[in-house]
Parts: C-alpha cells; structure tokens; sequence
C-alpha cells in the first residue's frame, strides 16, 4: 500500500518536475482536462440555474382558479404579451381592488392607473436608441423597477401596468401571487427528446476530448518510463508511475476547469437569449454531480492511461509498440450500434415522458454514438488495408495510416461523434421547423395584424373605427383596414357559421374573393363542412337577425389565412360593409390591418405601440408566418455555440496530435528533405494523413447521424427529410477544422525540416 | 637520432652548457630513462663534426665550462626534421612527442607536424585497406593488426592535436 | 588528377546564432575521388558536408557544383539538384519507417517523377548489388543496422548521383559491419563513376578515401607534403 502511495508521489514528482517538454505536457493535459471539467459544470449547473428560474418564475405565478376568502384584498390581472423587433416582452395589466392587494414579487407599490414598473433590462432598452419604437407603449408614467426576486433572469424583459379597465369576467382575480402548484409548463415528450439528445451529442466527445488530453505528450513521457526502468523499476510500477504524473495533470485540470467553470457562469448569463438569462448567483452546480466529476474524471484519465500503456511495453532500452500483428475485429464494436439502435425502440413505437423510455432513449443515444467511435479505427483499418497505390505523397500517408491508425483516428473520432450527433439534432430541429411551419401567408396588401378581442371596451361603440384612426397615425404605416369579427346565433336550422365584415381590401385577405364591390357577400367553405343554404338567417347581437343573400359567392380561403391553416371548423361568411345595410350587429373582436412602409425602421413596433396605447391587451403581429417557433430557434442558437465549442474542441486536439506526430518523426523528415523531397511533398502526405481518416470519419458520421435523424423524425411525426444543407455544413465546417488545423502544423513541419534536425542530439 | 634533434632544439633558444642541456632533455623528455652525461658529449661531438652547433669556449675553463650554440645549418635540419613524416610504425610516441615538443619549443607550427605525421599514417592505412581487399583472409588478418594499431596511433595524434595549446603553456611557460 | 574540381567551396562562413561553425573553409572535390572530411566533434565536418550539399545556405562564401554557384540558387532548385545528381547516406533514422526496404530505395526515383515499376526495378538492382536484396520486403524496423546502412547506401545511389555525400554512414556500426558497408560502398561509388564526400571521425573508415581533408575550428587543412 505504502508502495503504491510512493509510485504515485514519484509520478507526480515527474509530472511536475520534467523540465519544459514535462512542463508542456502537464499544461496541455491540465488545459485539456479542465476544459472538459468545465464543460460538465456547466452541465452540471443545469438543472439548478432551470430550478432557480422555475422558483422564481412560481412566485409570481397567477393562479387563474384561486379559491378567494372572502374579504381578502384581492387584484384584477390580466397577462399582457408583446414583442419588439423578434424578442418577446411579457407583462401584466395590475388592478388593485383594495389598497392592500397583493403585490407581485419585486414590485414595492401599488400601481395607479397608467402607471408602470419596469425590469431593469426593459428599461435600459426603452432609454436607448433601439427602444425608441418602443416609448410610450405602456404610457410615460414609469414609478419604479421591478427589483431581481420578481425577475427569472437579469435580462429578461417584463413589466407591470396598472389600469382601472378590468372586470372579473375579463380578467382573474386573485388574492396573492405563487401558489403550490407548478405553472403548467406543458413539457412535451418531443423537447425531452431534443434535451436528451443536445446533452448526450454535448458532454459525449467531451469525454472523447479528455481522453485524448491525457495522451497529450505520452511519448516523451514513455521515454521517462523507460528511464525508470533502467534504474529498476518493474512494470507494475511504471504504470503506477504514469497513472500519478496523468493524476497530476487531471487534479490541476480539475482546477482550471473550476476557474473556467467561473469565467463562464459569469459570462453565460450574457451568451443566451434574453428571455433565458439567469443570475449568476444561480449558477451552482448540483453537489451530486460535482462529486461525480471530482471522482470520475480523475479516475476516468487514470484508466485511459492504464489501458494507453497496455499498447506499449516500456523496456529499458526504450519503448516497443505493440502495433500491427493483432487485426482490429469487428463484432464486437458493431454490438454496441446494434444495441444502441435497439433501445432506441420507442422513437419509432411510440414517444412517451416515462422515466424508463427517457433512459432507454438516453442510453440507446449514448451506446448508438459511441458505437461510431468504437467502428470507426475498424473502418479507417480496413479501408486503409485496401487503398491502392499513388503519388508518393499518398504513398507515404496510407503506409503511414497501415502501420499505425490509432493515433490519427483517435482525433478523429471526436469529430465524428460530434457531427453525427449534430447532424442528427439538425435534422430533428429542421423537421420540427418544418412542422410548425405554415404555408406562406399573403403579406402583398397588408403586413400586420391587431387582434382586439375585448371592442365592447372601445368608447364611443365604434371599434374598428377607433383602431382604424388610431393605427393610422403611428409612423411607418400607410394603409389600415379592420375586420369586424360578428357574433352570430343561428336560427331555424341555420349552420353554425363565422360572420365578419369589412372592406374588399380586407377581404382579400382572408378569402380569394376575385372582384369585390360594396354589398358583396362570400362564403368559404373548410373542408368537410357544409354550405349554408341561400336564405339561412343569424341573430347578430340584440334583435339584430341577417339572412344569407342568394348572391352570396362561396369563394376558396387564401393559402395561409386562419381558416385555411386550421381545416375543418364552421364556415364563414364575409360580410362587405355595405351588405350589412345599416345593421349594428354585436362585435366581439376586431382585427386590424396594417400596411407598413418598408423605408420606415421599426414600423412594426411602432404600430405595436399605437396598439397598446389604445389598449394594451390587444396583440400585434406581423401577418409573415414564424417559421419556426421561438424555441427552436434557442435551440439552434444553443445548438450552433455548442458546435463551435466542440469543433474548437476538436480542433485543438487535432492540432496538438499532428504536432506531436511531426515532432516524434523530425529527424526523419530532415532527413527526407535533405535528399531532396519536396516539401509539397511532405505537407501533402501529412494532409492525406490527417484526411483520410476524417473522411471516412465524416462518412460514418453522416450514415449515422441521418439515421438517428429519420428515426427522431418519426419519434416526433415529422415529415422525413434528409438535411442536405444540414448535413452539408456541420461536415464541411468539421472538414475546414481538419484543414485549418493541418494548416496551423505546416509552420512546424517546415521548422523541423530545417537541417539543424539531422543533428543528432 | 632523435636525441641529436632534440638537444639541437633546446639549443634553438639560445647557447648552453652540457650540463644544462643534459637538465633541460630530462626535465622534458627522459622521465624515466635519463640521459647520460657520455651520450650528451658524444652527441654534441656528432653535431660538431656535422657543423649543426658550433662551441663558444670560456677562457681557462675545462670541457664543463664549453658552451654550444646552433649554427643555422642545425635550425634547417631540425625545421627538415620536423617537416618530414616518421614512417609510421608501432610506438612512434616518444619521438613524435618530440617533435611536437622541439615545433612548440622553436616556434614551428605543431598542428602541422602531427596533421604531417596523421597524412602519413593514412597513407599507409589506405594501402593496407587496398591491400586487405584484394588479398586472402591470412593477409587480411595481418593488414587489420597493422590497421589498429596504426589507427591507435592516429587516435593519439588526434588528442595531442586537441591539446597542443595546453602542451605549448607547459612547455612554455 | 583532373584539373577541374566538380565541387568546390571557397571561404564559407557559418555560424549557429553564437557558435562559429565554418569559419572561412575552402575544399575542392573533383569527379568521381573519395574524399575524407576528417576532425574532431564540434570542428564542423558535418556541416560543411551540409553545406556542400545545398542543404545549408553559408552565412558567407561560394558552393560552385560543375560551375553553378549553389549559394545563389534558389531552395526548390537545390532541391531538384539534391534530387538527381547528389545522394546522401546519413549515421542513422534516414529510412521511412512505414515502406519496406525496396520502396525506401525507390523513393528517391519516385520523387524525380519515374513510374513505380520502373523505380522497383531499378531499387532491386541496387538492393541486390549491396547484398541486402532478401530484406526488398520488410521494413526499416525489421533489418539489423547493417543492412539498414546498406539499403541506405543503395538509395542514395539509386539516382547515378554524381556526388554521394555520407555523414558517419558506419557510426552507429560495429567494426566487421562497418567495413562490409564501407568497402560496399566505396566499390559502388566508384563503378559509378560518383564522387563521395565523406564525414567520419574513425581513421579506417577514412582509409577507404582517396583524399582527406582535416576540418579545425572551421576550417580545413588539406596537408601536402613531398611524399
């Protein structure tokens, strides 16, 4: 036991004691580890920055069914959602009841009419140049900010807005803010699939990395080993030895990984989208999870060099490779996909939240993947084994890459895993864009929409001519048109049916109604339902009652308008101003068309805020379809930093491992130079090197990946698609990494191509 | 042989007494075989009848007292001497430490006497290689012996030529 | 002895950032001689063979091979010359590890543009004229240093270089070994018709020369004599 604790302390003596190239090493593997550490903090701190934003989040939730005591002080409250330029602002209108209704966290008064508190963020953009659309939205009377324990993140976006225009038919009474229950999230069982697989594609290669960092310098370190044992030392005790002089640089690594960890949780807050910023106070990593760090990757580096050493036998004289003789096999490597894709079952039977399908998943992921890394030094032999003869560059590369693929396809495999599992990501965000992506809407007359679903509150009982004044005059827009939503009854058999009114103009909107006059009248017809007869009558509003004309036109809905999205549902019936003939029917919204001027920037908040002023409730939006839901453009946002981090990741690696391979081989090269190859020559044969195993790297990745696409395709009924551009972009970003990377040795090469290398030492 | 070039150089330096010439050779070359006081004066008489020294005589003095001065006959012949290569055989040593000694003493170029002598000596090696080559493994045999030795040789011209500045401080003080 | 030397280097000068390693050194080779660069370590033989081959550019001085000055060229031209008229056989780790024997020796040929079938046939030849052709089919790391040297000597010859430059090409070899590769060599070199400069501290290496020059403190001292 003492032995062994003596190893160990002569090896981390080495480690740290081995002069400069010891120094170097020690550095690269600590820099290594500790990136890979801090990755994992990261990780790690997770789930306590999500619990923290939740806990903040359930203090200031309305719970819309609150059982009221009677006499409590209560409040009206009404959610408020807008936007400004693509970034979502979410408030609430507040109506005290009493003086002493509750206040929502973070809010110290309560609030008057017209008057507001803001988030500190919201404030900062209303007083800069970006904000100007913004000003004036919810009035000038800004009395205060909404303190951080009423906040999810530093940068989030919120305010509240008193007001007297409330009821407890509109809005939600309540007595105090939080509750018990959880805000209903409404976690779909298809974002833990994307979490299972962002997490698994993320933290996998970063313990291919680490394992690659502890063999950062492993030669000049066997030379050691070699030494000791030609002073006496047994094999059993040089691997001891290793193992200490690798702990050392995984205990520094587990150092600056700590200190990276604190760089970035400072810094992350700023890296995400506003909507999910977080203070770092937050930031603590789960206690559970940075004992298994602290534990496991020390030990995990312990038992890559143990298993590095088992390749080579360190004699005396120096160290003997075990190489060549032994063939890699192939079954045993193909268990681990095959097992993979076996668990990965339920992505194609059928996709639930149970525990054991989120594990049977996760773990199906993880073995799927690592099965590429595992097939991967199979493929690169066997192929290599069967690539024929060339130009004397290739030549060298392939008998190189015969003799010894280890070393290059250990680089590589980060890489490979990296870009299967991103392509796989790609294609699942791609086929959920896809998903909720509409067809084109019809942006050519009108760009913008205000929805007014309470106009029973407009004064003076004439909505959509108050929006149509008021919209008007906001800068930017031209042209304004509403659409009067009718409530309609149904009387002696007539089918249920939408009724609206408004110009031709706005009617073209909505339907394909051709040529348009005052006094038309138009029908459309979803699919599936049935077309109310000529003669059918509706009561609208008090003792107002409306037959269908017989030259009524049914028309086809606009590709891209609610009814032609939605399918099914009752038909509608578009009313011209005129074919109303006087009727003050009952109005139970109004949508207001906006055309705005391309040559005025920000034409669409400014709108937005003509909309608010007019009442705050209202939503504003522009008629040009999202393509993708918000969260998923988060998740390519975190996908794409992801990528880039793991690429640098791997490029980096990469770098270190040609370095080290043109060191080890230096006096070769002089050699080779000296009697007069060319250095395109030798530069050529360290890119094929480099290339040949990336590209079937690629390859490998490619199948996979798109594989693990169509199946998280069909896990979550998307259409099935093959991510060309996708797929096109993460390899050819990983293939200009290998590029750069062999590129950055080639400086190196040259160095060492210099004749000073024949000298022997 | 050797003895007459070597008395000769100390006398380079200026005229001296038998007896100091007897000091000088011993304190320099004969540590373990000093030279004897009959083979000094029997010497000097050869290099007398050859014309190399010529005698200075101090008044009323005996043989002791005789004092011997080079002549410039005797400063050609040890120059010659030094120029010309020992025929290269075994245990050379003691005369070309002479020589390197006598160059360093009379101020001609040491370096060249042995890069000399090392010429020489890798003439014959190459004939005894030449020879070795196209003769049968007997000759051969007999031309290796020869070549180590001669290299041995050489090996120990090659660190006197490493260390002629530390021998010429000594010699020279 | 012909009149005109095929390589010559008047007055170089060279040093490594402090240390002087050629300090004015002048020598001649002329076609087809053995020549020995004998002298102590650090007296700068080997790089004046350096120099000699165009491998280094000396700070100061001329290199004229067959009257074109190789100190104006430029590198992809020395390049080309170290390609087909100059060989090189160096002490030790001049081998590619990863080709065999024969391929080593046909690499040379490869680089100068000639088909692989031709290259191998011509490597054989060599291979089997210094002994060596059982090994054609194993690799650096399989053959003893001897035949290591040997396949060396048959790749630096393999172009009918006109100037074979060896830099302690028996240094790391024992005597009886040593002598076959040099004896080997030399007959090879002079069947030929190339002149071979070689570096060598060890007298029965140099014995196998026609000529030899002592290199000094950075310079040579050619030393003639009335014989």
């Amino acid at each position: 036991m003492t032995g062994w604790v003596a190893d160990l302390a002569l090896g981390v003596r080495l480690g740290v004691s081995g002069g400069r190239s010891g120094w170097v090493r020690l550095a690269l593997i600590s820099l290594g580890v500790g990136l890979g550490v801090a990755m994992l903090l990261v990780a790690a701190s997770a789930p306590a920055v999500l619990d923290a934003r939740a806990d903040r989040a359930a203090e200031r939730w309305v719970n819309s069914d609150q059982v009221i005591e009677p006499g409590a002080p209560t409040l009206l409250t009404l959610p408020v959602r807008s936007m400004h330029r693509g970034e979502a602002i979410e408030g609430r209108l507040l109506q005290p009841e009493s003086p002493d209704a509750p206040l929502p966290p973070g809010v110290d008064r309560q609030l008057a009419p017209g008057e507001v508190v803001l988030s500190p963020a919201l404030e900062r953009l209303l007083a800069s140049p970006d904000g100007a659309a913004l000003r004036g939205r919810w009035g000038e009377q800004t009395v205060g900010t909404i303190g951080p324990e009423g906040l999810t993140g530093p940068d989030e976006l919120t305010f509240y807005l008193g007001t007297d225009r409330l009821t407890g038919e509109t809005a939600v009474r309540i007595s105090s803010f939080g509750g018990d229950q959880q805000p209903e999230e409404g976690v779909s069982p298809v974002m833990v699939l994307l979490a299972l697989v962002g997490i698994v594609v993320l933290l996998l290669p970063v313990g291919i990395f680490v394992a690659t960092a502890v063999r950062f310098g492993s030669e000049a370190r066997d030379r050691r080993l070699a030494a000791l044992r030609l002073v006496g030392a047994d094999a059993r005790t040089t691997r001891r030895v290793a193992a200490g002089e690798t702990l050392t640089g995984a205990v520094l690594g587990l150092g600056v990984g700590a200190l990276v960890w604190l760089l970035v949780s400072r810094v992350a807050g700023t890296l995400v989208p506003d909507s999910l910023s977080f203070y770092p106070a937050d930031v603590r990593p789960a206690p559970a999870l940075v004992g298994l760090v602290v534990v496991l990757v020390p030990l995990t580096t312990v038992l890559v060099t143990l298993s590095a050493l088992r390749q080579v036998v360190v004699e005396p004289l120096g160290v003997v490779r075990r190489s060549g003789a032994r063939r890699r096999r192939l079954w045993w490597r193909l268990l681990f996909p095959l097992a993979g894709l076996a668990l990965l079952h339920p992505l194609v039977t059928g996709l639930d939240t149970a525990m054991g399908t989120q594990v049977s998943i996760a773990a199906g992921l993880v073995l799927l993947l690592t099965g590429v890394a595992l097939v991967l030094p199979w493929l690169v032999e066997a192929t290599v084994h069967r690539l024929g003869n060339g130009p004397v560059a290739w030549d060298l590369a392939v008998r190189r890459l015969q003799l010894d693929s280890g070393t290059a396809v250990r680089a590589v495999s980060g890489v490979a895993v990296s870009v299967a599992g991103l392509i796989a990501l790609q294609g699942l965000v791609g086929a959920i864009g896809a998903l909720t992506a509409g067809a084109a809407a019809d942006t050519r007359t009108y760009q913008a929409s205000v929805l007014d679903i309470f106009p029973e509150d407009q004064a003076g009982g004439d909505p959509a001519g108050t929006w149509t004044r008021a919209l008007s005059a906001a800068p930017g827009v031209t042209d304004v048109g509403a659409l009067t939503s009718i409530g309609a009854e149904p009387t002696g058999g007539a089918p249920e049916a939408v009724v609206e009114s408004g110009p031709c103009a706005v009617l073209a909107q909505e339907a394909q109604v051709g040529a348009c006059r005052d006094g038309d009248v138009f029908v459309v017809v979803p699919e599936g339902a049935v077309a109310p007869p000529a003669g059918s009558a509706w009561t609208l509003g008090d003792g107002v009652r409306w037959t269908l004309p017989d030259t009524a036109r049914p028309v086809a809905p606009n590709q891209g308008s609610v009814s032609a999205l939605n399918g099914g549902g009752p038909p509608r019936i578009l009313l011209t101003p005129a074919a109303l003939g006087g009727l003050r029917p009952d109005v139970v919204a109004v949508t207001t068309y906006a055309t705005l001027d391309p040559a005025v920037p920000d034409a669409l908040d400014h709108l937005r805020t003509a909309a608010a002023q007019v009442d705050p409730r209202a939503y504003a939006s522009s008629i040009a379809q999202q393509g993708i839901a918000s969260a998923l453009v988060t998740m390519r946002q975190v996908l794409l930093v992801g990528t880039v981090a793991l690429l640098v990741m791997v490029g980096a690696s990469l770098l270190v491992n040609v370095l080290e391979q043109l060191r080890e081989r230096r006096r070769l090269l002089a050699a080779l130079v000296a009697v007069g190859t060319r250095r395109r020559t030798l530069s050529g044969s360290v890119l094929v090197q480099v290339a040949v195993p990336v590209v079937l790297g690629l390859g490998l990745a490619v199948l996979t990946g798109s594989v693990l696409a169509l199946g998280l395709q069909t896990a979550v009924d998307a259409p099935l698609t093959f991510d060309r551009v996708g797929v096109g972009a993460t390899s050819g970003v990983a293939a200009v990494v290998v590029l750069l990377t062999t590129a950055a040795g080639l400086p190196l090469l040259w160095r060492l191509t210099r004749p000073e290398g024949l000298r022997t030492e | 042989m050797s003895v007459g070039r070597a008395l000769l150089g100390l006398l380079e330096n200026g005229p001296r007494h038998g007896y100091d010439l007897k000091r000088s050779y011993d304190e320099r070359f004969g540590t373990d075989r000093p030279l004897a006081y009959g083979q000094v004066y029997s010497t000097l008489a050869r290099l007398l009848r050859n014309g190399f020294v010529e005698v200075e005589s101090e008044p009323g003095a005996g043989p002791e007292r005789k004092r011997y001065a080079i002549t410039e006959a005797g400063v050609a012949d040890v120059a010659s001497w030094l120029a010309q290569p020992e025929k290269p055989e075994p245990y050379l040593q003691s005369t070309l430490y002479t020589k390197v000694v006598l160059a360093l003493l009379t101020g001609n170029d040491a370096t060249t006497v042995l890069d000399t002598q090392r010429a020489e000596h890798l003439r014959l090696m190459r004939e005894l290689t030449r020879r070795k080559e196209t003769g049968d493994l007997a000759d051969q045999l007999v031309c290796d012996h020869a070549l180590f030795h001669l290299e041995a040789d050489l090996r120990w011209l090659e660190l006197t030529a490493a260390r002629v500045q530390q021998l010429a401080a000594h010699v020279r003080p | 002895m012909p009149t005109e030397p095929l390589l010559v280097a008047e007055h170089l000068r060279l040093s490594f950032g402090a240390t002087t390693a050629l300090e004015d050194a002048s020598v001649a080779v002329h076609a087809g001689e053995v020549l020995a660069l004998m002298g102590p370590s650090g007296s700068g033989k080997s790089t004046l063979l350096h120099c000699l081959g165009g491998i280094l550019h000396p700070d100061a001085g001329r290199v004229t091979y067959a009257g074109r000055d190789l100190t104006a060229m430029h590198d992809s031209e020395r390049s080309a010359l170290r390609r087909s008229e100059l060989g090189f056989v160096f002490q030790f780790g001049q081998l590619v590890p990863e080709l065999t024997c024969l391929e080593n020796v046909a690499l040379p040929l490869r680089l100068n543009g000639a088909s692989r079938r031709a290259a191998h046939r011509s490597a054989s030849a060599w291979l089997e004229r210094l002994e060596v052709l059982d090994v054609a089919a194993k690799r650096p790391g399989q053959v003893s240093g001897g035949q290591g040297q040997r396949v060396a000597v048959a790749r630096a010859l393999v172009t009918r270089p006109r100037v074979v430059f060896a830099d302690e090409p028996t240094g790391a070899l024992d005597s009886l070994n040593g002598e076959r590769v040099m004896q080997l060599f030399v007959a090879a070199a002079r069947e030929t018709g190339a002149a071979v400069v070689l570096v060598t501290h060890e007298a029965r290496v140099a014995a196998y020369s026609d000529r030899e020059a002592v290199v000094r403190d950075g310079r040579v001292r050619t030393v003639e004599y009335a014989r």
